[in-house]
């Protein structure tokens, strides 16, 4: 069997992203960027697939320039066979990524897809459940459990009620919540083996999909600033403030 | 063109988001309809038939939509879909799974988890873990919108609207239902409460959440906890608040032990007021607290429960 992680090169989730001053958008310029954290579950679940024996390749394919390579070339370090980066420049939507993906699904073939759930920049949760439907695939989102038994995975899902186990039938697209595994660190000879991991690079227009925009950005704003309140004495205060100050009890 | 809102419930009954959502799409100034799709829902349909704003509801009462599969409810909104300009639905983790299958399987794009309509195209959506607030346009001429429960108020109630049925299923084949496992609580749910008190890590242990249960009961508070506090195992996954659990914004949000990271308060700055209670005098908590106790916790908590 082989695995298709799709990553993305997102800022560091340490960091708080600054809005431009000229509200156009979020300040990248000199922020530490990684791979989202997500992803590196995703990537990390599909390793351990391969070494329990039950997959045979992960593939891992990013879209973006040339700096999204740095990913890849993690991705591969932590484990995973081949890397491919579809070459945009473009700023896409979702819907556009789920499209690219399904390019590379239809050429990859591979049965089981495992996405990252959101990433943390865009905060969309929307592109292994585009990518399923694209490919006419079951999707089973949120997983904190992955377990591939023959020709199904069953996955448990993390909802809002508790947990909701789902068998899905292959080829299926996955994607992954916080719970699903601890990703390992990459060691030095790992990260320097990564380094002669084949790397294809495809240019996004040869894909066939249009990238035209869908959606504008209109403005991108801070949110309403909290103040920091105040510190209270003891407890005594603290219940007094929240009856007479705040009235909230 | 009108609105379709796919209702949100559970265990035959409606969630308050639904009621939100409507008040989201009233501003439109279009007909909104309901669907309600799941198995022995006429009580939810019913319930959703006396929201404020509500023309009519729709109900597909089958066993294919019991468990919500995202492919069984994607394939009956996309058959529904071509009546409507705007498909709406609460961004809990339902609305999450099978939307975006829908806007897909339209070719529309989807704005996720709106926090404010400004025209019939432009939506306010928190970006970068609500660090960032975007006003974005859509070209689309259908809208798939999620909305941010949390962002909008419940909606009046009205005389019922009219319901009626469909029954439109091929039920798909690709995913069945296996288990689920609910966590049982008499307490208010996270998103719909008015008070939370939440642990973090510095609960230390699962049997320590004890210490809140009966401030929790004094106050009517839901409780929640920290991703740290998920992890380590004290409490079920589902009451993680932050930018990837539950987004909640509360009147009073009660912190404990909570550090304040990034991730944490994308899921309740919003809260009208916010306690925080830390041993830490620097812990990043207390710079959204509107009142902060630099305390430890194993000794006021006791001491709040017995004097509230
Ligand atoms: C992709 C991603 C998504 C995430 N999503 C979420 C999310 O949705 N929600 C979330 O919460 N986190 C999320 N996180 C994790 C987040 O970054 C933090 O790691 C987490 O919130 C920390 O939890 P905490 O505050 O309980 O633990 P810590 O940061 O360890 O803080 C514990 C606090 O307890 C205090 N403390 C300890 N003992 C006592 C005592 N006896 N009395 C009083 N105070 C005490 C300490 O001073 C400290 O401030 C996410 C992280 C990533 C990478």
């Amino acid at each position: 069997m082989k695995i298709l992680v799709p990553v993305k090169r997102v800022i560091d989730y340490n960091v708080k992203a600054r809005v431009k001053a000229d509200n156009s958008d979020v300040d990248l310029n000199n922020v530490k960027m990684a791979l989202n954290p997500f992803c590196e579950i995703a990537v990390e679940e599909a390793i351990r697939i391969k070494e329990a024996g039950k997959a045979t390749e992960v593939v891992v394919v990013s879209i973006g320039d040339k700096a999204c390579q740095e990913q890849l070339r993690t991705a591969l370090a932590l484990g995973a066979d081949k890397a491919i980066q579809i070459d945009t420049a473009e700023k896409l939507e979702s819907l556009h990524v789920a499209k690219l993906l399904a390019k590379v699904v239809e050429q990859e073939n591979p049965e089981l897809v495992i996405l990252g759930k959101q990433a943390i920049d865009s905060d969309n949760n929307q592109t292994g459940q585009m990518l399923a439907a694209l490919t006419s695939r079951a999707q089973a989102t949120f997983a904190s459990e992955v377990i591939v038994e023959g020709d199904k995975v069953n996955v448990t899902r993390e909802v809002d009620g508790g947990l909701q186990t789902i068998a899905v039938n292959l080829p299926a697209v996955v994607t992954t919540d916080l719970r699903l595994n601890e990703p390992r660190y990459a060691t030095l000879p790992n990260i320097m083996k990564a380094k002669r991991k084949p790397l294809d690079v495809i240019s996004a227009a040869d894909l066939g999909v249009d990238l035209t925009p869908r959606i504008t950005t209109v403005k991108v704003e801070e949110p309403s600033k909290r103040e920091a309140g105040e510190i209270v004495a003891d407890v005594a205060t603290l219940v007094e403030k929240l009856k007479n100050e705040a009235k909230v009890i | 063109m009108s609105v379709l809102i796919i209702a949100e419930h559970e265990h035959g009954v409606l969630k308050s988001d639904t009621s939100k959502v409507v008040s989201a799409t009233q501003k439109l100034g279009k007909s909104i309809t309901v669907l309600v799709a799941g198995l022995n829902v006429s009580e939810v349909a019913a319930a959703a038939s006396k929201i404020e704003g509500v023309s009519n509801v729709i109900v597909a009462d089958n066993a294919a939509f019991e468990h919500q599969l995202a492919e069984d409810l994607a394939d009956l909104v996309v058959e529904l879909a071509g009546d409507y300009s705007h498909i709406f639905a609460a961004a809990t983790t339902t609305g999450k799974n099978f939307m975006p299958r829908v806007a897909a399987l339209l070719d529309k794009v989807q704005i996720s988890d709106i926090i404010d309509v400004i025209d019939e195209n432009t939506f306010k959506r928190p970006i970068y873990a609500g660090n960032a607030i975007a006003t974005v346009q859509s070209a689309e001429d259908k809208h798939i919108v999620t909305v941010r429960s949390s962002a909008f108020d419940v909606a009046g109630e009205q005389a019922p609207a009219a319901v009626s049925t469909i029954d439109a299923v091929k039920e798909n084949t690709l995913s069945s239902f296996v288990s689920q496992q609910e966590t049982e609580s008499e307490r208010p749910e996270l998103t719909a409460a008015n008070v939370i008190i939440s642990g973090g890590r510095g609960m230390q242990n699962g049997e320590n959440f004890a210490l809140l249960n009966g401030i929790a009961d004094k106050l009517g508070a839901a409780i929640g906890a920290s991703r740290a506090a998920v992890d380590a195992g004290f409490v079920p996954n589902d009451m993680q608040v932050g930018q990837t659990g539950k987004i909640v914004a509360p009147q009073l949000y009660i912190a404990v032990g909570i550090s304040g990271a990034i991730q944490h308060l994308a899921g309740m700055k919003d809260s009208k007021v916010i306690v925080a209670i830390n041993k830490d005098p620097d812990a990043p908590i207390f710079q959204v607290a509107d009142y902060g106790l630099v305390a430890d916790l194993f000794d006021v908590l006791p001491e709040l429960e017995a004097s509230l």
